[in-house]
């Protein structure tokens, strides 16, 4: 049977389906970004930016950019009604505090049990950059990565074990990818849901990794 | 009589010396203080380390500072960024030193210079490169790294409002760093764009309490600027 992998709106949209009414919420630089676009409507969601905000809003009209008011990623943003800013020690304690509902973040790699490896590719000669990721893997109430299953060159960036450099240990709880979502847990992986027409035993041999079924 | 408002740049910062750690607050370009920095420049300290979330946008600010020879390390947790040529280019020519940190104990290493706490665990980084061979523990089933504080000589940082008491108050995510940098320095000076009379902030406002500040200088509020990262074509 043939398949269709998911777009990188459908898996912000999947993603977005399990983020709960009154969730605080906060999405990584990158694809996690795209999560706000798809969040459905009549669930009140509060995203969180490391940088010091509660209630932040979607991209300002053109002309309207401040930049005393950008996201993670320093793109300009708005604040909504009811946001707030706060310092860096506050926003930390947000996440370490066990505060923070959710966070969605990319990833190079994660394990069966839920290592994550996200900020380093460990490449001689990189210039390592780790900002807030450590904090929010291991901080969150929930870490969930969203990710292709596979990398470019068709290995599974889901693991046995990571080979990059971790950002944090056992903190992935959820890993949404093109083909499946799946639950890391200290048994191994458990299926949560994949795309019509890809059947298990497939599933497992892509990963490489035994997959307990929903 | 309290009065902490300096004429200039140049006066506050007259007495930095060098090999001096300097907290520079600010995210991305968001409260960056590059008049501070500027001035430091002109000032002439060298063989600083400088404590930033980053490593200088562009050409400008810290990243004039760093081409200028001035600093020897930096502690931060994202130098990488589409406008950091200047660091790049130091950090594989081996003459910048870095200690990359991840940037909630940035802020908290911070925070705890300024509160008189010697050390403290922190569950971020463990069994990452990051902790090093730093001390762990296990506290009710978790694990933690012992991190230490990191104290500035001086701080700069960027402010909305202040008075002669030297209270502060900030603009919008401009704040980040400011008001635990302005805890964690012997000598803190911040920039705003107003002084007002001693009454005139809201007291339920004010974010760092003058007790922090040690000098202010007023600027022309400019126009905020894009950085750090790639626009699109």
């Amino acid at each position: 049977m043939s398949y269709q992998k998911r777009t990188k709106d459908q898996l912000a949209a999947r993603v977005a389906q399990d983020i709960f009414d009154g969730a605080v919420v906060n999405l990584g630089i990158g694809q996690p970004t795209l999560v706000a676009n798809h969040l459905p409507e009549g669930r009140e969601v509060i995203l969180h930016s490391e940088n010091g905000i509660l209630g932040m809003g979607p991209a300002p009209a053109e002309g309207e950019e401040d930049y005393d008011l950008i996201n993670a990623g320093k793109q300009p943003v708005t604040l909504l009604k009811g946001g707030s800013f706060f310092h860096h020690a506050d926003s930390f304690a947000m996440m370490r505090g066990g505060h923070l509902d959710i966070c969605v973040l990319g990833a190079f790699q994660v394990s069966a049990t839920g290592d994550l490896a996200n900020w380093s590719t460990g490449e001689p000669g990189a210039i390592p950059a780790v900002g807030g990721a450590m904090d929010l893997a291991i901080g969150a109430k929930q870490t969930w990565v969203m990710m292709d299953l596979l990398t470019k060159k068709g290995e599974s960036k889901i693991v046995a074990q990571c080979s990059y450099p971790l950002t944090g240990i056992a903190c992935v709880k959820r890993v949404y990818s093109d083909l499946a979502t799946l639950e890391c847990t200290p048994q191994g992986l458990k299926l949560i849901d994949k795309v019509e027409g890809l059947d298990h035993a497939e599933l497992e041999k892509l990963v490489g990794l035994p997959i307990q079924p929903e | 009589m309290i009065n902490k408002i300096a004429r200039s740049i140049a006066e506050a910062l007259a007495d930095v010396k060098d090999g001096s750690t300097v907290l520079i607050g600010g995210f991305g370009t968001a409260g960056i203080p590059n008049e501070l920095i500027d001035g430091l420049i002109e000032q002439g300290a060298k063989d600083l380390t400088v404590v930033n979330n980053n490593a200088g946008n562009a050409e400008v600010g810290l990243a004039a500072l760093l081409k200028a020879g001035r600093v020897r390390k930096i502690i931060c947790s994202f130098p990488r960024q589409a406008d950091s040529q200047v660091f790049d280019g130091l950090y594989r020519s081996g003459q910048l030193e870095l200690e990359l940190v991840p940037q909630g104990n940035l802020a908290e290493r911070i925070r705890a210079a300024g509160a008189g706490i010697g050390a403290f665990f922190c569950p971020t980084g463990f069994g990452t490169q990051l902790a090093g061979d730093r001390e762990t523990r296990e506290i009710d089933g978790k694990q933690y790294v012992l991190e230490y504080p990191i104290h500035g000589d001086v701080a700069l940082i960027k402010a909305e409002k202040g008075d002669r008491w030297g209270n502060l108050s900030y603009r919008k995510a401009a704040r980040n760093f400011g008001p635990v940098m302005a805890m964690a320095s012997d000598r803190t000076i911040a920039t705003v764009h107003e002084i007002v009379e001693l009454g005139e902030m809201d007291p339920e406002a004010i974010v760092t309490p003058g007790i922090f500040v040690h000098q202010i200088v007023r600027i022309d509020r400019v126009a905020t600027q894009a950085g750090g990262f790639k626009k699109a074509a």
